[in-house]
């Protein structure tokens, strides 16, 4: 299924949570469509847990609005939002001395569902855990109780799921099975709202981002948000260094500047801001010929979504500092 | 909260029978596994009921009748200390437990409303409770019937006597509950809420103590007008107990605005 912002199941209006003096998160506006995977990314204390539990209903907003799964976010209608929507805390938080199983009937008494063993049976065919479902969930390793975790909140097929930091703590290969489980029920046409830390995951399973660090810094695409930051660029790598650089790169066709990259790891290393790559390459190979340079490399320069949030954060960091 | 205030809430869909169910379910596989608590729901009734068998049994039959009166009414106040002391330790540590744990705001999340976990919890705490105080009550009352002198079984199988005791038994064990609940939900460490709970469900075990000491003369009609008293400050107590069950201030700690 793809994703439909027309069709927005979050509408968040420049909802505001203060704790007395102190500001959660501030002015914060955006949609997530109909099955979309949103990722909602920031660093420690952003604001990023109070706004899940405050779309969550647990958290009354200071001021603004929202609209979750089509309702009104107000006092009188929590009960009917968090009849729709699913959402999985840091901690999976399970009762240890019950077992799996046990677990998951009590939430579906807690939701008031019908055909409960079905329920139960479908969740955790979907986590790949029936065989430990008599297991006390004290006796499951932390990879394991995620899953159980995660099997809680498909109980009630929830319109919007919201996963608080799912893999944080878990080692590379249990992160791996909860990517995959995500990327599962992504195809099935759930809506997901994610917050994480790890960078690479969101821009593995994310069809959109934001960037909160008590404001919302940025939002959109991973490819987009690379593309508001920086300037296309291409790499250059040369067995020994220019003689003069200046005189190769200055004034060919698309490229706008140049830069020694001193990180680069061959003995010359030049960065170009290009506007078009595909128009700029051709031409500085030639001249790098013409030059009688030893290139080993020409390549188009990648920002990942890491240097995206590192970029904004960072000017977040210097603006306090300023 | 009364029966019919109960089965109204319930009718009207205020409160969610299923949800209540639920909760009360879980909390008493928990129970059944946790050595703490059923340590204490095996070691103190044993004790409680040991303590007035043995008293009943080496009292002495030459004294007054008033102070006979007061002998049994004493040893027979050890019965009532189980179904007040019981589920207050049990409630006082339900929340603020599961705050601990982690386990509260998961459920938070789901659609039960702070009413329905309240009474489940309630009920969760209640049931064990009353069900082992008329346990230790009915087999006291058959010791004496079988083994006690005459004169003392007299006193001791009065009706208004024993009436008192199965009424104030499930309505100091409410009493016990809702304080313990109280507790639960403003304390920040188990075992303060242990220990602030069993006291402030210990108040309502004075007049009890008065009627047993004849202070107040244990008759039908101020038995049951005790039980009305206790019946309403149970109401009282549930009716103060489920707006302070502010979600956002048990997760956050820090009061919603």
């Amino acid at each position: 299924m793809t994703a439909t912002r027309e069709d927005p199941v979050l509408v968040v209006d420049k909802l505001t949570k203060k704790f007395g003096s102190r500001t959660a998160y501030s002015d914060v506006s955006f949609t997530v469509g109909r099955g979309e995977v949103f990722g909602f990314l920031g660093p420690n204390g952003a604001g990023k847990t109070t706004t899940v539990r405050s779309l969550g209903t647990l958290i009354t907003p200071t001021s603004g609005r929202a609209t979750v799964a089509g309702i009104p976010l107000e006092a009188a209608n929590a009960v009917e939002i968090r009849e729709r929507i699913a959402i999985m805390t840091e901690a999976p938080g399970l009762y240890g001395r019950l077992s799996v199983t046990e677990n998951l009937q009590y939430f579906v008494g807690l939701y008031h569902l019908s055909d409960g063993e079905r329920r139960i049976k479908r969740a955790l065919e979907a986590v790949n855990l029936t065989d430990r479902a008599q297991d006390t969930c004290n006796s499951l390793s932390k990879g394991l109780r995620q899953r159980v975790g995660l099997a809680r909140t498909l109980l009630n097929d929830p319109e919007i799921l919201f996963l608080d930091e799912p893999t944080s703590g878990l080692d590379p290969v249990a992160a791996r099975g909860v990517h995959d489980l995500i990327s599962g029920l992504r195809d099935r046409g759930v809506t997901i709202f994610f917050t994480t830390h790890r960078l690479a995951e969101a821009e593995a399973l994310c069809d959109r981002v934001a960037i909160l660090n008590t404001t919302l810094r940025s939002i959109g695409k991973p490819s987009e948000l690379r593309e508001q930051l920086f300037h296309k660029g291409l790499i250059v790598a040369t067995a020994a260094p220019l003689a003069d650089p200046g005189q190769v790169f200055t004034g060919l066709p698309g490229v706008e500047s140049w830069d020694t990259d001193s990180g680069g790891g061959a003995p010359g290393s030049y960065r170009l801001a290009v506007s078009d790559p595909a128009v700029a390459a051709p031409e500085v190979v030639r001249a790098l010929v013409h030059a009688q340079a030893d290139v080993l490399s020409v390549s188009e320069s990648r920002h990942s979504l890491e240097d995206v949030y590192l970029e904004l954060v960072n000017e977040d960091v210097e603006a306090t500092q300023r | 909260m009364s029966a019919i205030r109960a089965i109204r809430a319930v009718r009207s869909g205020r409160i969610d029978a299923t949800r209540v169910r639920a909760v009360v379910r879980k909390e008493v596989t928990d129970y059944r596994r946790n050595r703490f608590v059923l340590g204490t729901m095996t070691v103190l009734p044993i004790v409680f009921l040991a303590n007035p068998i043995i008293n009943i049994f080496t009292t002495p039959t030459n004294v007054s009748r008033t102070a006979l009166d007061a002998r049994v009414g004493s040893t027979m106040l050890f019965l009532l200390l189980v179904p007040v002391i019981l589920p207050a330790t049990i409630a006082a540590t339900s929340i603020v437990t599961e705050r601990e744990q982690g386990t509260l705001e998961p459920v938070l999340t789901t659609p039960v409303r702070s009413e329905e976990l309240l009474i489940g919890k309630a009920l969760a705490a209640l049931i064990p409770a009353v069900g082992i105080a008329y346990a230790m009550l009915g087999i006291f009352l058959l010791m004496v019937k079988l083994f006690a002198h005459q004169q003392i079984a007299d006193v001791a199988l009065e009706g208004p006597r024993i009436l008192a005791q199965v009424l104030f038994v499930p309505l100091l064990a409410g009493w016990a509950i809702w304080a313990g609940l109280a507790v639960s939900v403003r304390a920040n460490d188990v075992r303060v809420a242990q220990q602030l709970g069993t006291l402030a469900s210990l108040p309502p075990l004075a007049v009890t103590a008065l009627m047993a000491f004849n202070v107040i003369t244990p008759t039908f009609r101020v038995a049951l007008l005790f039980a009305v008293g206790l019946l309403v400050l149970d109401v009282g107590a549930y009716r103060l107990i489920a707006p302070m069950f502010d979600r956002e201030r048990l997760i956050t700690a820090r009061r919603s605005k």
